[in-house]
């Protein structure tokens, strides 16, 4: 792959989603570049991650830490363990910047996220950062913004 | 089996154990939110939270839904948040500014921000019907009493009870060290709290603040896994530590170091981890900040100040305050299993921003719905919640280092893995759900 195709961008957005629903955790990592983040603000719109507190504002290695845990032994939380559903509406291409190598998504999910007799729905937009190294698609930044940010969870243990 | 009154209630509590309940039954969460969360002073908000006049902010006291407002002479007052005439919140949203007066969305009746009734429409169908002489005449209803400690709001429900001096005492030394840490003796707000919802009784939440003896256990996935992975990354010693490590690191300290560490407990309820040293006490310095802080306050004050590393100061009933990250955990009950945490930050005003993106990153990684710490936490309190039904034993033990004839009308400090605080937060939970216990009953007691 010289550069990506709008198709070839849309489809890792696709593949990824498979990823985490299957559970193969280990070839998401690796779909990351070595300095990505992943970000899910608390604010609606927020623009700063750093004095404002987020969900997550995640750099390899906490993202690391939060796969090897969900296989941890001693993960109470993850007995029995949870599953995940993406439903993807086809993404915007919004950027395609071949000179630059930067390339940005914007996509429309359900995220359905269950365990035990929970289930919940939470309605999110991701934004991807992309960019091409060795011929093959990784991300460079990653965020997740949820319509009712601002509301109160219980438990949300996956990577929507 | 009858339900429970004000007599029976105090049953429930004895020294070493408390009846599950006290964490299960409708009567007893009825009876905590008409006496122990009237008699007490209840945290409503920060100031900063309503800077300007007009500002005002919805919260819950207890089960009260509250209004806390700045008033035309600068002043909060905190008010109920219930229409005199049908009810209605005069305040729908969670914050705002309503100008020089509230009206309801309802009929416009409008009031003043000290809620003082303002006018009524149509004013001439109330002549000679004897409204002036009924309290919803008057207008919103305020709270018992206010008190604005260095910026944070706390407010007793009951006209009469016991005053924020006597109630709180020494324990406002936390307070203070948590306010002091900014060059300024100012704190703000930073941006909304994390919104954490738990199927569990509120109390289960403030007990685990000072439980010193289940990070090592329950947080191993989280903190375990954070150091092994650490270990396998080769990081060069002279290199400063990840923020991240700093922060989840000491979660796997040994049972020493949480013994060592110490537990303060004051009268009414009140009490603190991390007597001696916490999990705060080795995170890096921040560029600047210590001279910042030699210049306002001196040199030797500035150390004393930075020095104290208090672990989670709980005032008794339902926060917590992290002075050494400027923190906030508010518990507010929803049900007898039913609690939403919510968890603020504070900017040190005058202080390098480090400061707070260390402490917003605390939050996060802490006591956010996708923190990997507490779903754990979660995981224990919801299971504790469903085991609780268990007939087989009905006690649940707080026995830990327990003395027979333990004093817990005075301040004292213990080993730091002592379940004495959890005993301190019983023992003034059987004072205040008395239906109103003056001031006067409580200098005795102490």
């Amino acid at each position: 792959m010289s550069f990506p195709s709008r198709d070839d961008l849309i489809d890792f957005i696709y593949d990824e989603a498979r990823m985490l629903d299957e559970g193969r955790f280990s070839e998401w990592m690796e779909l990351w570049m070595p300095d990505g983040i992943y970000w899910m603000p608390l604010d609606y719109k927020q623009t700063d991650p750093d004095c404002i507190t987020s969900l997550l504002y995640e750099d390899q290695f906490m993202l690391r830490l939060r796969v090897e845990r969900l296989n941890g032994a001693r993960t109470f939380s993850q007995k029995p363990k949870s599953r995940c559903h993406h439903v993807i509406q086809r993404p915007f291409v919004d950027v395609m910047e071949d000179a630059a190598n930067r390339y940005v998504t914007n996509t429309n999910m359900h995220y359905v996220e269950t365990r035990l007799d929970e289930q919940f729905l939470l309605a999110i937009t991701a934004t991807h950062e992309l960019c091409v190294v060795d011929g093959k698609i990784r991300i460079a930044n990653k965020r997740v913004d949820l319509l009712n940010s601002d509301a109160a969870f219980g438990n949300i243990q996956l990577l929507p | 089996m009858p339900a429970y009154t004000v007599d029976t209630v105090t049953d429930l509590v004895q020294p070493h154990q408390v009846h599950r309940d006290v964490y299960t039954d409708p009567d007893v969460y009825r009876l905590e939110m008409k006496h122990l969360f009237r008699n007490t002073w209840v945290f409503v908000g920060h100031d900063s939270q309503t800077p300007n006049k007009g500002d005002y902010f919805t919260t819950q006291l207890g089960d009260q839904p509250i209004i806390q407002v700045r008033h035309s002479n600068g002043e909060i007052h905190v008010l109920y948040n219930r229409c005199p005439h049908k009810g209605t919140k005069i305040a729908i949203d969670r914050q705002g500014n309503t100008g020089k007066f509230f009206r309801c969305p309802y009929h416009a009746w409008s009031f003043k921000t000290d809620g003082c009734r303002l006018a009524i429409p149509l004013k001439k169908g109330y002549e000679g019907t004897g409204l002036e002489q009924t309290e919803n005449g008057k207008g919103m209803k305020a709270v018992g009493a206010v008190k604005n400690y260095r910026g944070f709001i706390f407010a007793r429900l009951a006209e009469e009870g016991i005053s924020f001096e006597d109630y709180f005492g020494d324990s406002l030394s936390s307070l203070d060290n948590m306010v002091d840490r900014s060059p300024a003796g100012r704190l703000e707000v930073a941006g909304p709290p994390l919104r954490y919802m738990h199927q569990c009784n509120w109390k289960m939440l403030v007990e685990n603040q000072t439980d010193t003896c289940h990070p090592m256990v329950a947080h191993e996935s989280s903190a375990g896994t954070a150091v092994k992975i650490f270990e396998d990354m080769d990081w060069p010693e002279d290199k400063p530590k990840p923020m991240a490590m700093e922060i989840i690191a000491p979660f796997m300290s040994p049972y020493e170091f949480f013994e060592n560490m110490g537990i303060r407990t004051w009268p009414n309820g009140h009490g603190h981890t991390g007597v001696h040293h916490s999990i705060h006490s080795d995170y890096s310095t921040i560029p600047g900040y210590f001279e910042q802080m030699v210049e306002a306050y001196g040199e030797e004050k500035a150390k004393q100040i930075l020095g104290e590393n208090r672990h989670n100061t709980v005032y008794f009933p339902n926060i917590m305050i992290k002075g050494p990250i400027q923190q906030l955990r508010n518990f507010i009950p929803l049900g007898p299993d039913k609690t939403l945490v919510e968890s603020y930050i504070y900017r040190l005003v005058d202080a390098p921003d480090q400061l707070l993106a260390r402490t917003a990153m605390y939050n996060r990684l802490i006591n956010a719905p996708t923190s990997m710490v507490g779903h754990d936490d979660l995981e224990m309190y919801e299971r504790a919640q469903e085991g609780l039904a268990a007939d087989g034993l009905e006690w649940v033990n707080i026995q830990r280092l327990y003395q027979e004839g333990e004093d817990l009308d005075h301040e004292a400090v213990e080993n730091g893995t002592t379940e004495r605080q959890m005993r301190n937060q019983f023992h003034a939970w059987a004072k205040f759900m008395s239906p109103q216990p003056t001031t006067e009953t409580a200098e005795v007691q102490q």
